[in-house]
């Protein structure tokens, strides 16, 4: 299939509670919902905070640096547009200030970049990554430099 | 849970064909299976005052009551999140029949999903939480999500795709001693294993449950009108669901340990209420959507320690003659998976000493539901 006819990835179909993040991703931003009276960050985003019980909350921005702490790698049978890049990897990451927020991710080559652009060997659980915002407002990862 | 032990039995189980394909509806072989357990029991459909299903399930409570004319309902039920639900229909049919809301239950599970759609191909409908969180990444189908927790399983314990193998072949094995089972005499080696296709790494096929069609129903009555029923009772010694806190669905990443799911919750539950310890289970019947979910099962339950559910499959720990005989029918991954429902009708059967797989003098079974979502449990005896 030719770029054009090839159908798109799956956009976030956001919820009233998880639209900020993806306000804040559109702009290049990786943000976390916290509590504003007892500070604890909290994911997925949701009205209440369950350690106080307060309703009232903000979006932390976060360093965007992480490690990885599980992934897999989807063959098909799969939708047509994630199968036009499979084998691609799925990577979960650990945020490095709230390593209980774990974020569904990819491991990409660079902003921007495809699913499979980093082969499957080269990622590894514990691996330190930082986030990436490409064309399509969606936080990707990338293999931290060191 | 004073008043709920032992005071109801499973008195019938019914079942239709399991297959990749049946001609039939769904609606059609929930009335099969319904009525093959009323008559398995020698109940008349028209005494019929409970029914129990779980989500997920396309027929509902009015469409089997008037196809098989089944009495007014006093009492029905249906039970969330998919195959986490299967236990807790028997759970809340033992529930009303004890507490004298009714007097004669049936669950139920018909499902298409070997000719059916499946729900997560449907984009057309984006579910939101959590999938806003996990699909625009590729993470679209429950073996991914499952397989992100096994893949930190094996990393974290040093679990082995070895372990997983045993998992699969001691269902196959199972599976090909019944006849009824979709992989009836198509035995597995590990080599096929090995070196079967991958579907999301570190899960390959075998990883896999099966699409099945295919429906079975099974009926709770009284321990007291138990005696009057055609088939020996199979009394619900104890029952449990288990939706921990903080708990996420399948992508249970965002728990603090993502490695304990609900099984540990119902377990507790379970055990609590029991006169039986897991040593005293002589069969289990444990939710096999995946491999993986058996190793974090067998923790949950108490049968071994935390990160020991490797390691535990080993020596034929699973076989029959083993340690913890499971899935003595085949399981989900090699007679039909009907969302568990065939777990527990393979449970009653093992109480009656009646399966193809007999575990000899088995007077205890567990029967777990779909771990890694809001989950049920049933200890059975005989």
């Amino acid at each position: 299939m030719s770029p054009e006819t090839l159908p798109a990835l799956l956009s976030p179909v956001p919820d009233e509670d998880g639209a900020p993040f993806w306000e804040y991703a559109a702009r290049g931003e990786l943000r976390v919902q916290a509590c504003s009276d007892c500070g604890e960050p909290r994911f997925p985003p949701r009205p209440c905070c369950p350690h106080c019980r307060s309703f009232a909350g903000q979006w932390r921005r976060m360093s965007g640096k992480g490690r990885i702490w599980s992934y897999v790698v989807p063959h098909p049978p799969l939708l047509p547009a994630y199968a036009a890049h499979a084998p691609y990897n799925v990577i979960l990451v650990e945020l490095a200030e709230a390593p209980r927020i774990r974020l569904v991710g990819n491991l990409v080559a660079g902003p921007g970049a495809p699913l499979d652009s980093v082969p499957p060997e080269r990622v590894r659980i514990g691996a330190r990554v930082e986030a990436v915002f490409g064309g399509d407002g969606l936080p990707r990862w990338v293999l931290e430099r060191s | 849970m004073a008043g709920f032990k032992d005071a109801t039995a499973v008195v019938g189980i019914g079942q239709t064909d399991f297959a990749k394909r049946l001609p039939e509806s769904e609606k059609a072989l929930a009335c099969r299976a319904v009525l093959a357990a009323l008559d398995d029991a020698g109940i008349a459909p028209g005494e019929v005052d409970a029914l129990a299903s779980y989500t997920m399930e396309e027929t509902d409570e009015v469409e089997v009551a008037k196809a098989l004319g089944l009495g007014d309902l006093t009492f029905f039920s249906k039970v969330g999140y998919g195959g986490g639900g299967s236990c807790a229909t028997v759970a809340h049919l033992a529930a009303a029949v004890a507490t004298g809301q009714a007097t004669v239950g049936v669950a139920w599970r018909s499902r298409k999903r070997g000719s059916g759609p499946r729900p997560w191909k449907n984009t057309a409908v984006q579910l939101p939480t959590p999938a806003q969180w996990t699909r625009p990444f590729g993470l679209l189908r429950p073996v991914d999500e499952i397989g992100m927790l096994a893949r930190r399983y094996m990393h974290q314990y040093g679990a082995s795709r070895d372990h997983l193998f045993n998992v699969a072949l001691a269902c196959r094995n199972r599976a090909n001693q019944n006849p009824a089972a979709i992989m009836y005499e198509r035995p597995l080696t590990r080599d096929m294993y090995m070196s079967s296709r991958w579907i999301s790494e570190p899960l390959c096929l075998f990883d896999n449950c099966l699409e099945t069609d295919g429906a079975l129903a099974c009926v709770v009555v009284s321990r007291e009108r138990a005696r009057d029923c055609r088939q020996r009772p199979v009394y619900v010694h104890a029952a449990a669901q288990g939706l921990p806190a903080q708990h996420h669905g399948m992508v249970n990443y965002w728990n603090d340990d993502p490695l304990t799911g609900p099984a540990w919750t119902a377990a507790r539950h379970l055990w609590k209420h029991a006169d039986l310890a897991p040593d005293d289970v002589d069969v289990a019947q444990i939710y096999d959507a995946f491999t993986p979910l058996i190793l974090l099962s067998l923790e949950g339950y108490g049968f071994c320690g935390r990160g020991e559910g490797g390691a535990f499959t080993e020596g034929g720990a699973l076989e029959t003659g083993g340690r913890l005989p499971v899935n003595t029918g085949g399981g989900g991954l090699s007679e039909a998976y009907v969302h568990g429902f065939n777990l527990i009708n393979e449970g009653v059967k093992q109480l009656r000493g009646t399966s193809t797989a007999q575990v000899p003098g088995a007077s205890t079974c567990l029967v777990t539901a779909g771990e890694g979502v809001p989950t049920s449990a049933l200890l059975l005896r005989n």
